[in-house]
This record gives structure tokens, sequence and C-alpha cells, in this order.
């Protein structure tokens, strides 16, 4: 079971949480981006076996939205993209 | 290859079974070969199958990093169904439903095929009107989707009987896919290897590929294992959640991210529910195994994942799902759970197609593809080995993307 950190209500078990995606880019520009990285921005994310950064919302308490860094292999929730569990 | 039928069984019984052949070989490894196949999945075992049957290219090696069967294959529920929802989806499934039926007799190997059909329990309008429009999508392709009343429903499910009137969600009515059926996932493998190894195809286990390799002029020229370099001038990468840490290797990017699906089982008990359930506003189904197991599953983990094994959460949200359309279930106890790496592609639906890399191949996206391993080894080994995409896989090619033509498949996943 993950304890997520809500900004508001602090640590929180995460049955109350709903995920809401993984963290991307600022949409950049299509008039002025390169096709390739236009179709990348739309359709791919990193799929590391380690940390990835998303988004999470506290739906069943709050509503407050954050951000964290999770390792893909075990769940845990870590600093950041090179703290790999 | 020797057959199997009565007769066998009962000659080989009287020596009291010791005098089998061996079902498949496990011949040295070789520096070279025409097709190299990544993956002794499903998906891997299916192609070079059919590269052989249908193509006559008997120079394949299948390299598994376990064993052959080991993969997803060995972790689904085993439903097999075609009520998707998309014109380019639909006469798909309902090929590899057609090869699924035959695959007893085609492979001499008996997969217990069982066609017992599938419920959904629709419990919402929203839902409703999905399965009324994939109902009339399959109408044209030859799948076949009926409404039932709530009644009919629950004359055929009786154990059913949750989602009354005072239910949060009553129950509107169903729809019965009379195709759908279970079979044996581990006969199909061995089925597979079995004819793979009669016809020539060598498949050697605890061979993990850790790089592909390319050649100076950027074609595949072969792949990288502990026990090697082995190269082939044509590699199908067939790795189910692990595509892209091995594509990766080749510097490609694909629209791929990889998520845990899990299942878990009960104690067996009574013939009780001889359909497959699916309830997709509760989020969860279920079918009864020929052991008495009820075999449960239902969403995946939220976000991608590694691990393989069912999340608290998610257990209990399907349980609790489950006890609200079959509260007599409270009383079963659970044996064993697991989960598998499964990959998704951004618009749901599956990836075949030669990489930006030629002579790469990958077959990817498979969320929901065991149905789809028949059809799936049929339209690779046919682009492998004619260098076009088979009619039946040609809208899902990676340049979809970048035409921005997405293939939204809503009908993936069985529970949701
Ligand atoms: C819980 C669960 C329930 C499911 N239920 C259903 C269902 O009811 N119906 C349905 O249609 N589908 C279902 N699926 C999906 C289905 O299991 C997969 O879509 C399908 O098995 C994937 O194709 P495959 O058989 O080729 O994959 P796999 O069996 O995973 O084959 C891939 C193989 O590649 C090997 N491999 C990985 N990396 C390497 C490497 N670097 N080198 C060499 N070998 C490597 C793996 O060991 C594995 O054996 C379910 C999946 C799960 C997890
Ligand atoms: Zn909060």
């Amino acid at each position: 079971m993950m304890l997520i950190p809500c900004p508001f209500c602090g640590p929180r078990t995460e049955s109350e949480f709903a995920y809401g995606g993984p963290v991307r880019p600022p949409r950049p520009d299509p008039a002025t981006t390169a096709e390739a990285d236009w179709v990348g921005w739309l359709t791919e994310v990193p799929n590391p076996l380690g940390p990835v950064e998303e988004r999470w919302c506290h739906l069943r308490g709050c509503g407050s939205w954050l951000t964290l860094w999770r390792d893909t292999r075990t769940h845990a929730i870590v600093g950041g993209p090179q703290d790999a569990e | 290859m020797q057959r199997y039928s009565l007769l066998s069984l009962l000659r080989h019984g009287l020596n009291r079974h010791t005098t089998w052949a061996p079902a498949w070989r496990s011949p040295p490894l070789r520096e070279r070969y025409d097709v190299i196949v990544i993956g002794a999945g499903g998906h891997g075992l299916a192609t070079a199958y059919y590269l052989t049957k249908e193509h006559g290219i008997t120079d394949i090696a299948v390299l598994e990093s376990g064993w052959l069967g080991g993969g997803n294959i060995a972790r689904n529920t085993v439903t097999i169904r075609s009520n998707y929802m998309r014109d380019a989806s639909i006469p798909f499934y309902v090929k590899s439903v057609a090869l699924y039926e035959q695959m007893t007799r085609e492979l001499n190997f008996n997969t217990m095929h069982s066609r017992r059909g599938m419920i959904d329990v629709i419990q919402t309008w929203g839902m409703m009107r999905d399965r009324r429009r994939r109902q009339h999508i399959m109408d044209l392709h030859g799948s076949t989707y009926e409404q039932i009343t709530t009644a009919e429903l629950r004359r055929r499910i009786p154990a059913l009987t949750g989602g009354g009137a005072e239910a949060r969600l009553p129950i509107l009515g169903g729809f019965i896919h009379p195709e759908a059926a279970v079979n044996r996932h581990d006969a199909v493998a061995w089925a597979y290897a079995r004819a793979i190894d009669a016809m020539g195809g060598e498949i050697h286990q605890q061979t993990p590929v850790t790089q592909l390799m390319r050649g100076p002029d950027g074609r595949i020229a072969g792949v990288v294992t502990p026990r090697g370099v082995i190269r082939a001038p044509k590699v199908a990468v067939a790795v189910s959640g692990h595509t892209t840490t091995l594509t990766e290797t080749a510097g490609l990017r694909l629209p791929l991210r990889t998520m845990n699906l899990t299942a878990f089982v009960s104690e067996p008990v009574q013939p009780l529910i001889d359909v497959i359930v699916n309830c997709p506003d509760a989020g969860f189904y279920l079918s009864q195994s020929d052991k008495g197991e009820l075999v449960i599953g239902g969403a995946p983990d939220p976000g991608q994942s590694f691990r393989r094994d069912i999340k608290q959460t998610v257990f209990e949200d399907t349980v609790s799902a489950m006890l609200s359309l079959f509260p007599a279930f409270k009383g079963l106890k659970m044996l064993r759970q697991w989960g598998g790496h499964l990959d998704i592609a951004h618009d749901a639906s599956p990836i075949q197609d030669e990489t930006d890399v030629p002579g790469l191949f990958v077959t990817a996206g498979w969320w929901g593809g065991y149905k789809a391993i028949p059809a799936g080894g049929l339209t690779l080994a046919h682009l492998v080995a004619t260098g076009r995409p088979h009619p039946l896989m040609a809208p899902f090619s990676i340049k979809r993307f970048r035409h921005l033509d997405y293939v939204m498949e809503s009908g993936t996943t069985t529970a949701r």
C-alpha cells in the first residue's frame, strides 16, 4: 500500500487517490515543431524500469492535485528520476 | 512428430508412460539464422509456426529469457472473444477466434477449447449505449452480440443475485457474445512449440536478449545474449511488456507503456457458472475453470508498473465489486493472485510493423492479446516473410501515429 503525500492532508493511503496520468512537458507549438517531435509529444511517454513522474488527485479527500516520482518496479515513492529504489 | 491419439495413449500407458518422445528438442545454439523471434510467448511461438507453415521458412530461432510459455501467456485468464469496437479490430479477432477453434485438430494437441459464451452485465445507460454501438459494428463483420433481458441474464447466471432494484446500480440488461471461449494456455504454447520443432525450427530457452545489434548500414544485424552474439537479417520482437526495454537498445522510441494487470482464483467449488461473466460497470469479470476455481480479474494497477503481484487496493476494489453482484461469494476462500507486465499503445490498439530499423519487426501493445495469438502470429509471419502487411493487420502499423490516424479501441479491456 502506498502512502501518498497530499500537500494539504499529509500522507494518506493510496485508496483515497485517483491516478492522473504521466507528467508531460509543456505542449509545443505544432506550427514550429518538427513533425517527429510533435507526434512524440502527443503519443510517447517514458516507460522505464525505474522512476516515472506522474499526477495524482486526492479524490476521496480534499481534492488536491500533486506530482510525485514513483518507481515502476516497486511502486515506492522516490525523490526524483535518479533515485531508483 | 509423434502423433497423439487414443491409441498412442494406450500404448505408452502400457509402458507406464516411459516411452513418450520429448515434444521438442533442445538443439545447440548456432551463430546465424534467417529469422530470430525474441520471446517464446504466444505471439512469438505463433509467428515462428506460421513462418514455416505458410512461408516455408525453417531456419528460425525463437529466443526466450525464461521458459517457453512462462510469460503473460501463463498469467492470463484465457478469455477468447471478438466483441471489439472498431471496424479495423473486429475482422482480426473474428479470424483469431476461428483459428483457435480449429487449433486442437490442426496441431494434434488438445487445447481444451470450450465455447461457452460471454455475458456482459450492464448497469448504466452509458455502457448500454456503448454495447449497442458495438453490436451494430459487429453485425457488419460477422461477430455475434445480442441483447438479453435482466430476467434471461439471471436465468443463465443463477449465482448472480445482486444488482436488484434496491442496488446502487440496478442491472439494466445484458449482452451475450456466443463465440466467446476459454481454453488451456499451456496447451496452446506447447502445441505450437511441438509443431515448430517438428517442422525444423528451434526454440532456445534461458536465452535472454540483452541488446539489439545494428549493422553499419543501420539495418538489424542480430542480437546479443549471454550465450553469445546471434546474427540474422530479420528479427521479430514479441516480448510483451518489455518491448520498449528492448527496442530502446536499438535507439527506437515507441508509443507504448507497461502496466500490471492482475487476477486471482478461488478455491474449487461445484459447477456453478457455465459462461464467462463480464461486469464492465462494476469493474470485474470471472469464469469457472475446469478444476472448479473461479478465475477473477479486475482493473489494472493505476499508472505504469513492472510489478507482478496484485495491490491490496486493487484486490479490495475487485472483491467488493464482485460481492455487489455475487453476494454469496463472500464465503469463498481465495487461493492465488498474480499479475503480468502488459504494454498498451497510445490508442489501446496493437502495433505490428517493421520499425525504422530495417529488418526489425515488433508485435506489441497486446493488452488482452491472448485471444489474438493465432491471428497475430499469422499476420506477423506474413509481414516478415513477404515484407507487406497482412490485410487484417494493415490498420495497425506504426505509421498510424505519424498520420495521427489512431485506432481508439474501447473493446480492449474486458472489465472496463
Ligand atoms: C492477469 C492477466 C489476465 C489476462 N487475461 C487475458 C484474457 O482473458 N484474454 C486475453 O486475450 N488476454 C489476456 N491477457 C493478456 C495476454 O496474457 C497477453 O496479451 C499475451 O499473453 C501477450 O502475448 P505473449 O503471449 O506473446 O506474451 P508473453 O507470454 O509475455 O511472451 C513474451 C515472452 O518474451 C520473453 N522475453 C521478455 N523479454 C525478453 C528478452 N529480452 N529476451 C528474450 N525473451 C524475452 C518473456 O519471458 C515471455 O516469455 C491477460 C494478461 C494478464 C497479465
Ligand atoms: Zn488531501
